[in-house]
């Protein structure tokens, strides 16, 4: 299942003043996969965050599914909507993954046998098994990640939105996440320095920079323009000339 | 204070005490160490039964006697100061080697030394059967309050994570040459502290929005718990049964 | 750091234990009751992450002079970064797992070793730095001042509390002045470590982000000016603070044995030197027998005792009128 996500003008200030989102506009069809580009202090995570309620714009609106992102509506928008941060650390506090994958459907009053088979069913797909038993702080990196992205997958997302998921990761680890991204349904949003994943993984693309979007386009297209590169920070790998 | 706390005491072996149900140890132990506790200390044969009984369950639990006399070592301050007693107490003196020491010095001495290192004995063979998450959740089974869990969890989930960041600073300070030798030159590491401190608050701000982020608003999910067989039961009937008899009949007897 | 010791089983007597045990239990009660109102649906993590900061930084080894090391007890850092509820219930916590889950303090010793290790600093030591914030300057330098003062106060506290419980439930024929003297007069001296080590790190803090700072909560941005609390001048003051302190107390008892003496009675908290029978029901037969003055090893039993329950009872009701009036800044 996939929803298509709306972001009208979405304006936001942190309590010190400091205005991190200057007017987004962004449109997202049902299962589309939209990778976001941008330098640092860029204000992507600050409007992944808006995208389940986290932060409340101070001006603007977001629809997922048709479902507008307001306090009445959190419950079921955190289900549709599933965030993977940028620290797994941050998202596996439970003492054991299986715990951890079964928090989110917990909150939604599953339990039991439905619970246990959402545990398994989303275990699976990350190929998590063989650490599901065990205590967060006893996994590598990479399969932090991986019971990090079971822990959303179990509550059967319509939209997944990914900050910088290929970070820290060796390349076999980034391949089998490459791998399972390509494999899912659901719309997704990736927030990524990882341009050749970018590239790989998503046909559009856009730049954010300053808490506004500046371009956006086929990934292909962006990354062949090398002033608009410049111009926001980026950079193609080196040795990367054809794209 | 020791720097072995992260040390986890458990022991991974696979015995009728490693299997028993974590709250029904935790109930025994409780009710072995209450009754070590009240014994009269001149019931020095009670003592002997205790010291017994423990090292049964040492044989059950498949625990050396070797390792608990290592983590022992934990009460060696207070084994101290119960040795230093019978020469600063008052009453009555007898004359040991030559050196004048208090009867009733020598007695509270006994009292002390036995207590903490039989109490501590039962902590110990409570922490090598049982592992840390078991131990937790068997406090919440035991009617502990949830939040107290709860926290306590987190806690012990982000407990290596925290140190290790402590240590990953003291490391980078030591590599650049700083070896402080006095309370003077300890401004480094008290703004380490309070730089973890920050770091740790903004974890637990991240922390609680992944949370919010997957239906959290204020319960944790209630845990489903492992159904315990009467027979554990009656063990631990068994057990404090015997402790809280010797207990008793020591009070009455003294 | 002795107090950074968790008492063994047995160590005094069941009443003291039970007694310790119950007030311990009721006041943790009253604090989880405020920390839930303060943080709402973030209590769990916050407090689970910064209760962890606390058992690392318990762990911290920080030289005190030439070669010998210290440990922090934590609970005047809890109170002052988190408020008193929150420090109170941090503490309790690492101290209960500690009990249970690393077989650190008797099982039987718990309501003892929170109240000293985690009631008696967190609220006892909240109390002083309020007391003295009132005293000092609206700035950061006042802060810190009234933090590390505060910090060493703990731990005189904890001393003072932990004479006072063998006061009443001593198992071995100690008295209750040897105790007093040895505890107190030594850890006069170890609070310097703590008061040290805290006021630096609250300063830290206060430096990157104030916000999180509960007990700076008041000042305006222009009042937390950056200063440079050097740390040799603090550590010189505090140690002629705590010779100061030492003496005075050593010294009035000495000179003035009949002038206190004459305090207790008139306050009624001796009835008359002959008459002990209640002294001998509720305090410990071997803490009571062979203290040399016992009327005035009593009274400073007694005027120590109120002192430090007066700042604790002062520390949880500052905790409880904070909590429903403030608007909590972050926390």
């Amino acid at each position: 299942m996939s929803a298509s996500v709306h972001i009208h003008g979405v304006e936001f200030a942190y309590p010190d003043g400091k205005k991190a989102l200057n007017g987004v506009d962004l449109e997202i069809g049902p299962g589309e996969r939209v990778a976001v580009l941008g330098p640092n202090g860029a204000g992507k995570t600050t409007l992944a965050l808006h995208l389940n309620g986290i932060l409340e714009p101070s001006g603007g609106s977001i629809t997922v599914g048709g479902l507008p992102v307001v306090e009445t509506n959190y419950a079921e928008i955190r289900r549709m909507v599933g965030l993977v941060f940028q620290d797994p650390n941050d998202q596996l506090f439970m003492p054991s993954v299986r715990e951890d994958v079964g928090f989110g459907p917990a909150n939604l009053g599953i339990s039991g046998e439905e619970l246990a088979k959402r545990v398994d069913t989303a275990l699976d797909i990350v190929g998590g098994g063989e650490f599901a038993d065990r205590p967060p702080h006893h996994l590598s990196g990479g399969e932090k990640r991986r019971a990090a992205l079971a822990t959303v997958l179990s509550m059967t997302p319509d939209v997944l939105v990914f900050d910088e998921p290929s970070s820290g990761l060796d390349p076999a680890g980034r391949r089998d996440l490459i791998e399972t991204l390509a494999g899912l349904p659901m719309t997704q949003l990736i927030i990524t320095h990882d341009l050749p994943l970018a590239l790989e993984l998503c046909d559009r693309s856009v730049i954010m920079n300053q808490g506004r979007v500046v371009a956006d386009d086929a990934t292909r297209g962006l990354l062949r323009n090398d002033d608009l590169l410049a111009a926001n920070s980026l950079e193609l790998p080196y040795g990367f000339d054809h794209v | 204070m020791g720097a072995g706390h992260t040390h986890a005491l458990y022991v991974h072996e696979h015995s009728a005490v490693h299997r028993m149900a974590p709250p029904a140890k935790l109930v025994a132990a409780l009710g072995m160490v209450v009754s070590i506790a009240v014994t009269p200390r001149e019931a020095v044969w009670a003592f002997g039964i205790y010291a017994f009984a423990i090292g049964v369950i040492a044989v059950f639990s498949r625990i050396r006697l070797r390792f608990i006399a290592v983590r022992l070592l934990a009460v060696a301050p207070f084994v101290l100061f119960a040795l230093f007693i019978p020469f600063i107490a008052t009453g009555e003196t007898i004359e040991v080697i030559g050196i004048d020491v208090s009867v009733a010095g020598l007695w509270g001495a006994w009292n002390v030394l036995i207590k903490a290192v039989l109490g501590a004995s039962v902590s110990i063979l409570l922490t090598a059967t049982t592992e840390i998450a078991d131990i937790i959740r068997g406090l919440g089974v035991l009617r502990v309050p949830a939040i107290f869990i709860s926290i306590a969890t987190f806690m012990i989930r982000y407990l290596e994570l925290v140190s290790d960041e402590l240590s990953r600073m003291r490391i980078a300070m030591t590599a650049r040459g700083y070896d402080p030798k006095w309370i003077s030159q300890t401004r480094p590491i008290a703004s380490s502290a309070g730089a973890l401190f920050v770091r740790s608050y903004e974890r637990g701000e991240r922390i609680h929005s992944a949370m919010v982020s997957r239906g959290f608003t204020g319960e944790m999910p209630a845990l489903q718990h492992r159904i315990i067989a009467p027979s554990e039961w009656m063990a631990v009937l068994v057990v404090i049964v015997g402790f809280a008899g010797t207990a008793s009949t020591a009070l009455v007897l003294t | 750091m002795v107090l950074g010791m968790h008492a063994p089983d047995g160590f005094l007597n069941a009443g003291t234990a039970m007694v310790t045990g119950i007030i311990s239990l009721v006041v943790i009660g009253s604090a989880l009751r405020q920390s839930r109102l303060q943080l709402k649906d973030r209590a769990i993590p916050l407090a689970g992450i910064t209760a962890a900061f606390v058992f690392a930084a318990q762990m911290f080894n920080f030289p005190v002079a030439a070669g010998t090391t210290g440990h922090l007890l934590g609970g005047a850092l809890a109170a002052i970064l988190l408020g008193p509820s929150l420090g109170a219930i941090v503490v309790t916590i690492v101290v209960v797992v500690q009990a249970f889950v690393f077989a650190d303090g008797g099982l039987t010793a718990l309501g003892l070793n929170v109240l000293n290790m985690a009631i008696i600093p967190a609220y006892g030591g909240y109390a002083v730095f309020r007391i003295l914030r009132r005293l000092s300057p609206r700035s950061s330098g006042g802060v810190v001042g009234s933090t590390g003062i505060a910090a060493w106060a703990t731990v005189v506290m904890a001393a003072f509390a932990f004479s006072i419980e063998w006061l009443f439930g001593a198992t071995a024929p100690v008295s209750f002045d040897t105790v007093f003297a040895a505890m107190v007069g030594v850890h006069t001296m170890i609070g310097l470590g703590e008061g040290v080590i805290t006021a630096l790190a609250v300063g830290a803090v206060l430096v990157s982000r104030s916000d999180l700072v509960y007990g700076a909560a008041d000042l305006e941005r222009a009042q937390l000016v950056e200063s440079k609390v050097g740390t040799r001048p603090f550590v010189i003051g505090g140690v002629l603070v705590a010779l100061v302190f030492a003496t005075v107390v050593s010294q009035f008892a000495v000179d003035n044995p009949d002038g206190l003496e004459r305090v207790a009675e008139d306050t009624g908290f001796i009835e008359s030197a002959e008459d002990h029978s209640l002294a001998d029901f509720i305090f410990a037969d071997y803490a009571t027998a062979g203290i040399s003055n016992e009327a005035l090893s009593l009274a400073i039993a007694g005027i120590m005792g109120t002192v430090v329950t007066l700042l604790v009872a002062a520390g949880l009701f500052m905790g409880m009128r904070e909590t429903r009036g403030r608007d909590p800044a972050t926390v």
